[in-house]
C-alpha cells in the first residue's frame, strides 16, 4: 500500500483543479471555450483522494466531468486546457473538447458523456489486466445518476461474477443533473446496492480529502492482494450549476450555501491551520504556482494551432485502412 | 420464398488452393475459424450468451468450451450492454474479442455500446484509442422466428462512421473473414445470416486473401446486374440460374461488406451491363438498397440503360405464419420479376 500523500500536496492539488476550472468558465463567458462546460467546483476532494491511490499504470474511466481527473492522472494542464479550445495539441487532438478529454500513454480512457457508459468499458479494461498479468486496478467513477441505469446493475455484476479489479467511485453529489436522488431511488443508500452484487462497499465523506484518500488508499492495497471489485460512495455536492446553461431551478441557495461552508479546500486548510502547519505565506506560495501553471495552459492552448479542415475525415479509423 | 428455393451450397472459393476445397457447412466454417484464431493468437477469446456450456444458440461454437477452457470461451449473463462494453474495454486493453450477439435484435440492447463507444472512440481520442473488436451476430428472417428475432438491422449498422459491416454469404467467408476482422484495427461487425448455418460449401484450404471489403463477382453476366450480399445471395443465383433457361444473362455481385461499400466493382458491373436490380432483406425505405442505388446514379447514371430496381423486405415487422412471412421477404420469384421488370423498362437516361 503506497502512503497517501503529503496534506499540502493534496491541498495544492485540489487549489489547481479549483483555479483551473475557474478560468474554464472564465474563458467560457469570454466565448473561448464552447459546447458543454461541466465543471467540478465542490467536488475536488474526490478526484484528488482517489486518485492518490492511483498509479500511473493504473486505468481511469471518467465522466463528462472529468478536468480534475485527468489533471490527477497526470494529464498536462497545457493538453487539457488546449483541449478546450479544440486545437491540435489538446489532449484528445481537439476532436473531443471538454467532455472527451483521453490520454492513451497515461491510461486515461475518458471523458464519456452517456451516464453510466463508461461502466462497461471499466470492467473490459480489468479483464484485459487480469488477463495479460498486469496487477493494474481501473477506477471508473460515474455520478449517483449512473446508478438508475441498466449499464451500472450489468457492469457491477460482471466485475464481481469475474473477480475483476474495478474501484467502482460514485460521486454522489446529489442531483442527476437537476433530478434530486431522492426523486430518482426508491433507496438512497447507494452502498446497498453495491453490497448486494457481494462487493465490499464503504460511504465516505468526499469534502474531506484525507478521508477520500484513506479509503481510496485502503480499497486499492485491497484490490491488488485480493482479487474482486470495490465501491466507494463519495458524498459530495456540485457548488457550479450542472452546465454553463443551468439556471438552478431545483435546490434552494440555502442549501448550496450550507454546502459551501463543508468547502473541501476551505476545511483542509482550516485543519492546517489549526496544526499551525499552513501559514499565510505557504498558502500564498501555493495560490502562485498554481495560478501561473493555469495561465501557462492557457497560454499553451492559445498558442495551439486549429486543425486544418483537410484533415475533417481523419481519426474515424486507423491511419493505414480507408472507408 | 420458400425455404427450398434456398441453394444447398454456397459457390466455390474464388482462388481454390493448392490443396483443393474441402466442403463443409458455413456454422462449421466459422466453428473452425474462431477455433483457428483461438489457437493462433492468446489475446482471442469468445464471449457472449451460452457460447460455452449451451455451445451457442445457433451450434457455432460447440464443443469449443472443452477444447480452450472457460477463459476463451466465455459464458456472460444476459446483459448486452454490460459485455458489449467490456468487449470494448478488454479490446482497448490488448485483449482481441469475440463477443457474440444471439441475434441482431438483441444487439439493440448493447447500441450504446457499438455506437457511443466502439465506434467514436478513436475518434473523440484523436486517434489515441483505437477498438480492435469483433462482434458476430445472427441476423436474417425466414424462420418463422416473428417480429423480435428476425431482422435484418445490416443497413442500420452500415450508417456508422467508425465500424466495419461485413456479411458473409458462402462457407469460404464464414471461414476466412472472421481472422481478417481480428487483424483489423477498428471494430467489426459480422451479420451472420441465420438461414445460411446449415448451408455447405467450398472452403479454400489457406486464406485466399481477398480482403473483406472487397465485393466479389459470384456469377458472371452481360444483360443485368443483381447487387446483394448475405442471406440474399442464394436466392440471387437461383433467380439468375432460372432466368439463364430464358436466354437472359446475369451478373451477381456479392458486396460481402456493407461499411465501406466497394463501388468501384458495383460501378464496374453497372457499366457492362447497364442495369441493375438491388436485393437486400432490409426494410427499403431508408435501407441499404436506397445507399447502393443512390451510389450508382450519383457515380454511373450515364451508364444506365434503366432505373435501379430495388427488392426488399415488405414493409411490416416480420410476422410468425410462414405464408405471411415468405410474402414479405425477398425471393426468388420476386427477384425474377424484378428482373424481368428492369430488362422491359426503358426509362433510362
Amino acid at each position: 500500500m503506497t502512503d497517501i500523500a503529503n496534506e499540502l500536496d493534496l491541498l495544492r492539488r485540489m487549489v489547481l483543479i479549483r483555479r483551473f476550472e475557474e478560468r474554464c468558465a472564465q474563458l467560457y463567458q469570454q466565448s473561448e471555450i464552447h459546447g458543454f462546460l461541466h465543471l467540478y467546483i465542490g467536488e475536488e476532494a474526490v478526484a484528488v483522494g482517489v486518485m492518490d491511490a492511483i498509479g500511473p499504470d493504473d486505468g481511469v474511466v471518467a465522466t463528462y466531468r472529468e478536468h480534475g481527473h485527468a489533471l490527477m492522472k497526470g494529464v498536462p494542464a497545457g493538453a487539457v486546457m488546449a483541449e478546450m479550445f479544440g486545437r491540435v495539441d489538446g489532449c484528445s487532438g481537439g476532436r473531443g473538447g471538454s467532455m472527451h478529454l483521453f490520454d492513451a500513454h497515461h491510461r486515461f480512457y475518458g471523458g464519456n458523456a452517456i451516464v453510466g457508459g463508461g461502466l462497461p468499458l471499466a470492467v473490459g479494461l480489468a479483464l484485459a489486466d487480469v488477463e495479460r498479468g498486469r496487477s493494474a486496478v481501473t477506477a471508473c467513477f460515474f455520478g449517483e445518476g449512473a446508478v438508475a441505469e441498466g449499464e451500472f446493475h450489468e457492469a457491477m455484476n460482471l466485475a464481481a461474477l469475474w473477480s475483476l479489479p474495478v474501484l467502482f467511485c460514485c460521486e454522489n453529489n446529489l442531483y442527476a443533473m437537476g433530478t434530486a436522488l431522492t426523486r430518482s431511488q426508491a433507496d438512497t443508500d447507494l452502498t446497498t446496492r453495491a453490497e448486494t452484487y457481494g462487493m465490499p462497499a464503504t460511504a465516505v465523506d468526499g469534502m474531506d480529502v484525507m478521508a477520500v484518500a484513506a479509503a481510496a488508499h485502503a480499497a486499492v492495497a485491497a484490490m491488488r492482494t485480493d482479487v474482486g471489485p470495490r465501491f466507494l460512495e463519495l458524498r459530495t455536492y456540485r457548488f457550479r450549476a450542472h452546465s454553463m446553461y443551468d439556471p438552478e431551478l431545483y435546490r434552494n441557495k440555502d442549501e448550496v450555501a450550507e454546502w459551501r461552508e463543508r468547502d473541501p479546500i476551505g476545511l483542509l486548510v482550516q485543519h492546517l491551520r489549526s496544526d499551525g502547519r499552513l501559514d499565510e505565506g505557504t498558502l500564498e506560495t501555493i495560490e502562485k504556482a498554481v495560478r501561473d501553471e493555469v495561465d501557462e495552459a492557457v497560454e499553451f492552448g492559445m498558442r495551439s494551432p486549429s486543425e486544418p479542415v483537410e484533415d475533417l475525415l481523419r481519426h474515424v479509423y486507423a491511419e493505414e485502412t480507408t472507408s | 420464398m420458400t425455404t427450398t428455393d434456398r441453394t444447398t451450397t454456397t459457390p466455390a472459393p474464388t482462388d481454390g488452393s493448392a490443396d483443393g476445397p474441402t466442403t463443409i457447412t458455413c456454422r462449421e466454417a466459422m466453428r473452425a475459424a474462431i477455433a483457428a484464431a483461438i489457437t493462433a493468437d492468446d489475446r482471442v477469446f469468445v464471449m457472449g450468451e451460452d457460447v460455452g456450456r449451451y455451445g451457442g444458440c445457433f451450434a457455432v461454437t460447440a464443443g469449443l468450451l472443452d477444447r480452450f477452457g472457460e477463459r476463451r470461451i466465455r459464458d456472460t449473463p444476459l446483459s448486452e450492454s454490460g459485455f458489449v462494453g467490456a468487449g470494448v474495454g478488454a479490446a482497448i486493453g490488448g485483449l482481441l474479442p469475440i463477443v457474440e450477439i444471439m441475434t441482431v435484435n438483441f444487439s439493440l440492447l448493447a447500441l450504446d455500446q457499438i455506437m457511443n463507444t466502439a465506434a467514436t472512440f478513436r475518434h473523440m481520442s484523436g486517434g489515441q484509442i483505437g477498438v480492435p473488436l469483433v462482434i458476430r451476430t445472427t441476423t436474417g428472417g425466414g424462420r418463422q422466428l416473428a417480429a423480435q428475432h428476425s431482422h435484418s438491422l445490416d443497413g442500420w449498422f452500415a450508417h456508422i462512421p467508425g465500424i466495419k459491416v461485413v456479411t458473409p454469404s458462402t462457407a469460404d467467408d464464414f471461414r476466412w473473414m472472421l481472422g481478417r476482422a481480428l487483424d483489423d484495427p477498428d471494430p467489426v461487425l459480422i451479420f451472420e445470416h441465420g438461414a445460411l448455418y446449415g448451408v455447405s460449401g467450398p472452403v479454400s484450404a489457406s486464406d485466399p486473401e481477398i480482403d473483406n471489403e472487397t465485393a466479389l463477382v459470384r456469377r458472371t453476366g452481360s444483360d443485368i446486374t443483381i447487387v446483394t450480399y448475405g442471406g440474399t445471395l442464394p436466392p440471387s443465383l437461383v433467380a439468375a440460374e432460372r432466368l439463364a433457361g430464358d436466354g437472359i444473362d446475369v451478373e451477381v455481385v456479392d458486396l460481402r461488406s456493407l461499411r465501406p461499400l466497394d463501388d468501384a466493382t458495383i460501378m464496374s458491373s453497372v457499366a457492362r451491363t447497364h442495369r441493375v436490380v438491388i436485393v437486400d432483406e432490409g426494410w427499403r425505405s431508408g435501407g441499404i438498397s436506397a445507399e447502393i442505388s443512390s451510389r450508382i446514379v450519383e457515380q454511373a447514371f450515364y451508364e444506365l440503360d434503366a432505373a435501379p430496381v430495388r427488392v426488399c423486405t415488405a414493409e411490416v415487422p416480420l410476422p410468425y405464419p410462414s405464408h405471411l412471412e415468405q410474402a414479405a421477404l425477398p425471393n426468388v420469384d420476386r427477384i425474377i420479376t424484378a428482373t424481368r421488370g428492369a430488362l422491359e423498362s426503358d426509362d433510362g437516361p
